[in-house]
């Protein structure tokens, strides 16, 4: 229960990281909060040349606004989102969902960065950064570039990010203030990875229809899914329960998790059908509630 | 940028400055021991407590500037430069134990052990945040810390206790006697 060896680095900059990912490639692992790689150190699933922490950079570190995005950096840790005035303002979504990852004392360590770019389907991060349409800056030895969540996450731990790169931030759309939203998660015991999970962020026109939704759900399959048949089925429809729970049942046809010991495929396919059912509900009254306070 | 840019950086040891308990400790450690087996077998702080060693059962908590943190996950390196608290701090003598471990004794708010240096530094924490918590709260407050001992209600009393005891003692006199009477009270 001890790491292997491994050669430690800490850069105290992104671009001597990326130039020590260039030079260690695929045999090294960047280690944010280290709540999913230490483990792996610890159990020694995981065994890189070398250990890249990024825990040192302070660039990494920023919550910053920029006209309709909020950027968030890939080392900010996830109880900073908990309470942060600008997160709660223009991303309300990501305070509710970050309460669900793990612990406090796993919180106070794991990283926004590190989440996405373990990108388990079950986690949080990712399951809100693709219902969020956000986009992921990464940096590699020829520069930065920009890549959307929904393309990011490509299979089960597996993304977009090239052996040389290195995730340096999360852009996270401007919700509009009238917009609603709920992230539900169900999960055996308190902090459990979620058995299934849902995030729904819900725009409602004057006429009381759905304007727009995103529905997005973890723990369904080997990345986080988009629920786009959700969303089709409740496009420009009156948000009443027969037509949102009518419309969670679209999510079954994506749910491709097998059995396994924590859940039957049909009970996860129920689980998946109840918790969009739930995060659409909540979302929906958050926009009711929003535009009653107009 | 270089193409060498890690030759400057090796496998083995470190020299690390970490200030444990309020004095400033410098040691040399390997750079994959734990935050955990160095706190344990290097400064014989060993209420740091190992169950899992995969972040799981939380008996390793200790404060890492003034956060609670699993110590199995972090590795010793990291603590550099920063203040790490253990049990340790509060009192290491049986006569004058801390408010919040007088209140784990008096509670039975704890069987075997293993978990209550955890327990103890998370009540520490959930107590300076100054929120007055049901015990509801108090149960998802300290869910991240397994116990197999008690079934956590005379955990969560204690939390309790001490928090009406730190709270009246911040207040001054006059609040002791309802509010110790409202959290302990009917319960047992």
């Amino acid at each position: 229960m001890k790491p292997p060896a491994f050669t430690y680095c800490d850069p105290d900059s992104v671009d001597e990281a990326v130039a020590l990912k260039n030079e260690y490639g695929i045999d090294s692992l960047v280690l944010a909060g280290g709540q999913s790689l230490l483990p792996m150190l610890n159990i020694r699933l995981a065994r890189p040349e070398a250990l890249i922490d990024i825990n040192r950079i302070s660039d990494l570190q920023k919550i910053e606004r920029w006209s309709d995005v909020l950027e968030i950096g890939a080392g900010v840790r996830q109880y900073q989102l908990e309470d942060h005035p600008l997160v709660q303002e223009l991303v309300p979504l990501l305070p509710q969902a970050v309460k669900f990852i793990g612990h406090i004392e796993n919180r106070h360590r794991g990283t926004v960065g590190g989440s996405i770019a373990h990108a388990d389907s079950a986690a949080e991060l990712p399951c809100t950064a693709v219902a969020l349409d956000a986009t992921l800056v990464v940096r590699g030895p020829s520069g930065s570039r920009t890549i959307a969540a929904r393309d990011f996450f490509q299979g089960w731990m597996t993304t977009a990010l090239e052996p040389e790169e290195v995730l340096v931030a999360v852009r996270y759309p401007v919700m509009p203030w009238t917009a609603g939203h709920g992230f539900v998660e169900v999960a055996r015991r308190e902090g459990d990875f979620a058995l299934a999970g849902a995030a729904a962020v819900v725009n409602l026109g004057e006429d009381g229809r759905i304007a727009s939704l995103a529905v997005s759900a973890a723990s369904i399959s080997d990345t986080p899914v988009r629920a786009t048949a959700v969303e089709q089925a409740l496009a420009g429809e009156l948000p009443t329960k027969e037509n949102i729970a009518r419309a969670a049942k679209e999510i079954v046809p994506s749910v491709t998790s097998g059995d396994d010991m924590h859940a039957t495929r049909a009970y996860r396919q129920h689980l998946a059908t109840v918790v969009v059912q739930r995060a659409i509900t909540a979302a929906v009254a958050r926009a009711h509630e929003r535009s009653n306070a107009q | 940028m270089t193409t060498s840019t890690g030759s400057k950086y090796g496998t083995g040891q470190r020299t690390v400055t970490v200030r444990v308990n309020g004095r400033d400790v410098t040691r040399e450690v390997s750079t994959r021991t734990t935050l955990a087996d160095f706190l344990r077998d290097d400064l014989d702080l060993v209420s740091v407590h190992l169950g899992c060693e995969h972040g799981v059962c939380g008996c390793c908590t200790i404060l890492l500037d003034g956060h609670s943190v699993r110590s199995c996950l972090m590795l010793a390196v990291q603590a550099d430069g920063h203040a790490v608290e253990t049990v340790e701090s509060l009192s290491g003598n049986p006569a004058e134990l801390h408010p919040i471990q007088e209140s784990f004794a008096e509670e039975q708010g704890l069987q075997c052990g293993f978990c209550t240096p955890a327990m103890v530094l998370r009540t520490k924490e959930i107590i300076e945040t100054g929120r007055e918590l049901t015990d509801a709260e108090v149960r998802h407050e300290i869910s991240g810390i397994l116990c197999r001992c008690t079934g956590y209600q005379n955990i969560v009393n204690a939390v309790q206790s001490a928090s009406a005891k730190l709270r009246c003692g911040a207040a001054g006199a006059g609040c002791g006697a309802a509010a110790t009477d409202d959290s302990t009270g009917g319960r047992h």
